[in-house]
């Protein structure tokens, strides 16, 4: 503090965190450095720093979240904040209070950043617009999950270095899949060649505006990349028959200890979780060497403790 | 711009904290420094360097990154937006005499958030302060146990501390 230098750091000005789509790769690579130091921190005996002491974090989580919301109550107060936990059935919405009138209600209580996932995409940026407090997107339908995004993208580099010409493959249901979404803009942004693999009724419509590959066999790709994410396929969100049976799913696109031999040695397999063992993923290969599933949700904490962190700075600053 | 110090009298300096820290630390304890980002590091990693010559046995040397600890991190004055990054310290601090290290002791906050980040790390015997500059301007109750060189230039001057590994060569020069 007594030394003051001048430096091209780049400053973070977001108060918001809606999704990945929008922001710059420099503003990517500085959410995920500004992570590397929030990870010693799950460490040490005291698991506790304190920059958000005495600020309050509302989880507003209107579908259900084990990794997500539990992920992002530990990364709020291992950084001193207070949080409020907000659940769609416990609350006044099942008695018809909107979204905006449960947040400002919430906010009038002295919030400072709300974590929201909701099923309708967009709803954070409507929440952006109409409360003071910063907002985290954490799932907003099938439009984005920004923090997934950048914990898929941090494992990768904390592992392979740097994702610059990586060959990544995201499997299964893209079509509903806010993940597949928030990791094809990461990625992409970061120089990795993203391919989207899945049956053509999982693949959404007008893919071929977006920044990836689409491919209908997994056999194909299983050789030639560096990564594979395994999505879920999301039984809740399924409408119609997108394939005759799980068993023929699993067939052609479930990742198994065969598909695993044709595989490079040093693959990653992600899969963003909960997963349906058996089903997109062989419980062999999920709790293989090459899985960093579990590694996944450990960076999740630092990565949602550096989103929480850079979110208040932004918003104090703004003040 | 006036150098105040040269590379010749840094290195005096820093022989000279390391024959000071000795003198007064109990063989019985282990030392260990610990420099605060980004100058303190490196003369943190010089001084454990002298002081495992001089005592024959390692002084393992740490890096503290306070970012987090900072007194100014929500004040919507402060213009500061510092970078988080990574606390380095590969060994146990309980029980040992940790030397924090800083290149300028001013006001005493980088000081504060530092003792701070260290009790989170565990409980050390004791910490002791060594700096390479030693200017007037405190705001917190704080002083150095080992001071290098003691300057009362005006508050609100620069003090630069430029070294070798960081800056390409060796002096303090204030602005």
């Amino acid at each position: 503090m007594a030394l003051k230098r001048k430096s091209k750091q780049l400053r973070w000005r977001r108060k918001h965190l809606l999704g990945l789509r929008e922001l710059s790769a420099e503003e990517i690579t500085h959410i995920l450095d500004t992570a590397k130091g929030f990870a010693q921190i799950s460490t040490r005996s005291v698991k506790k720093a304190p920059p958000l002491r005495g600020k309050v974090v509302v989880n507003l989580f209107f579908e259900d979240s084990t990794r997500t919301r539990n992920s992002f109550a530990l990364a709020a107060s291992r950084l001193s904040a207070d949080v409020v936990e907000f659940t769609k059935k416990a609350s006044s919405v099942t008695k018809g209070e909107t979204l905006l009138d449960t947040a400002k209600n919430l906010e009038a209580m002295g919030i400072d950043i709300v974590v929201i996932r909701h099923s309708a995409a967009g709803a954070p940026r409507l929440l952006s617009r109409n409360i003071n407090a910063g907002v985290i997107n954490a799932g907003d339908g099938y439009c984005e999950h920004p923090t997934q995004g950048l914990l898929d993208v941090y494992t990768i580099r904390k592992i392979k270095g740097t994702l610059e010409g990586l060959k990544i493959a995201i499997v299964g249901d893209i079509a509903h899949s806010r993940v597949a979404r928030s990791d094809m803009w990461a990625m992409s942004k970061l120089g990795a060649e993203v391919t989207f693999v899945g049956p053509p009724t999982l693949i959404p419509g007008e893919v071929d505006k977006l920044p990836v590959k689409v491919s209908y066999s997994l056999d194909e790709v299983i050789e030639k990349v560096d990564v594979i994410n395994m999505l879920r396929i999301q039984f809740e969100r399924l409408g119609g028959n997108p394939f005759p049976s799980v068993r023929e799913y699993s067939h052609y696109f479930g990742l198994t200890v065969e598909r695993m031999k044709r595989a490079k040695p040093d693959i990653l397999v992600m899969h963003p979780g909960p997963i349906n063992r058996g089903l997109e993923i062989e419980s062999e290969v999920a709790d293989g060497s090459n899985s960093v599933i579990l590694e996944q949700v450990k960076n999740g904490l630092a990565v949602r403790m550096a989103v929480l962190f850079l979110v208040n700075q932004a918003a104090a600053q703004a003040d | 711009m006036k150098v105040i110090l040269d590379s010749g009298q840094i290195e005096r300096i820093l022989q000279d904290l390391a024959s000071r820290i000795i003198s007064e630390t109990p063989a019985k304890f282990d030392i260990a420094a610990i420099g605060i980002r980004s100058r303190g590091e490196i003369l943190a990693q010089r001084l454990s360097n002298r002081l495992s010559k001089e005592l024959g046995k390692d002084v393992p040397c740490g890096t503290l990154d306070i970012t987090l600890y900072r007194d100014d991190l929500n004040s919507p004055q402060g213009n500061a937006q510092p970078q988080v990054r990574t606390t380095e310290i590969g060994f146990n601090i309980d029980d040992k005499i940790i030397v924090l290290v800083d290149d300028v002791l001013y006001t005493g906050r980088s000081t504060r958030a530092a003792m701070d980040a260290l009790i989170d790390l565990g409980r050390p015997k004791a910490i002791k302060l060594a700096v390479l500059v030693d200017r007037v301007g405190r705001e917190l109750p704080i002083q150095a146990d080992y001071a290098g060189y003691k300057t009362d230039i005006t508050p609100g001057k620069l003090v630069q501390v430029n070294l070798i590994e960081s800056d390409g060569k060796d002096e303090v020069v204030i602005e």
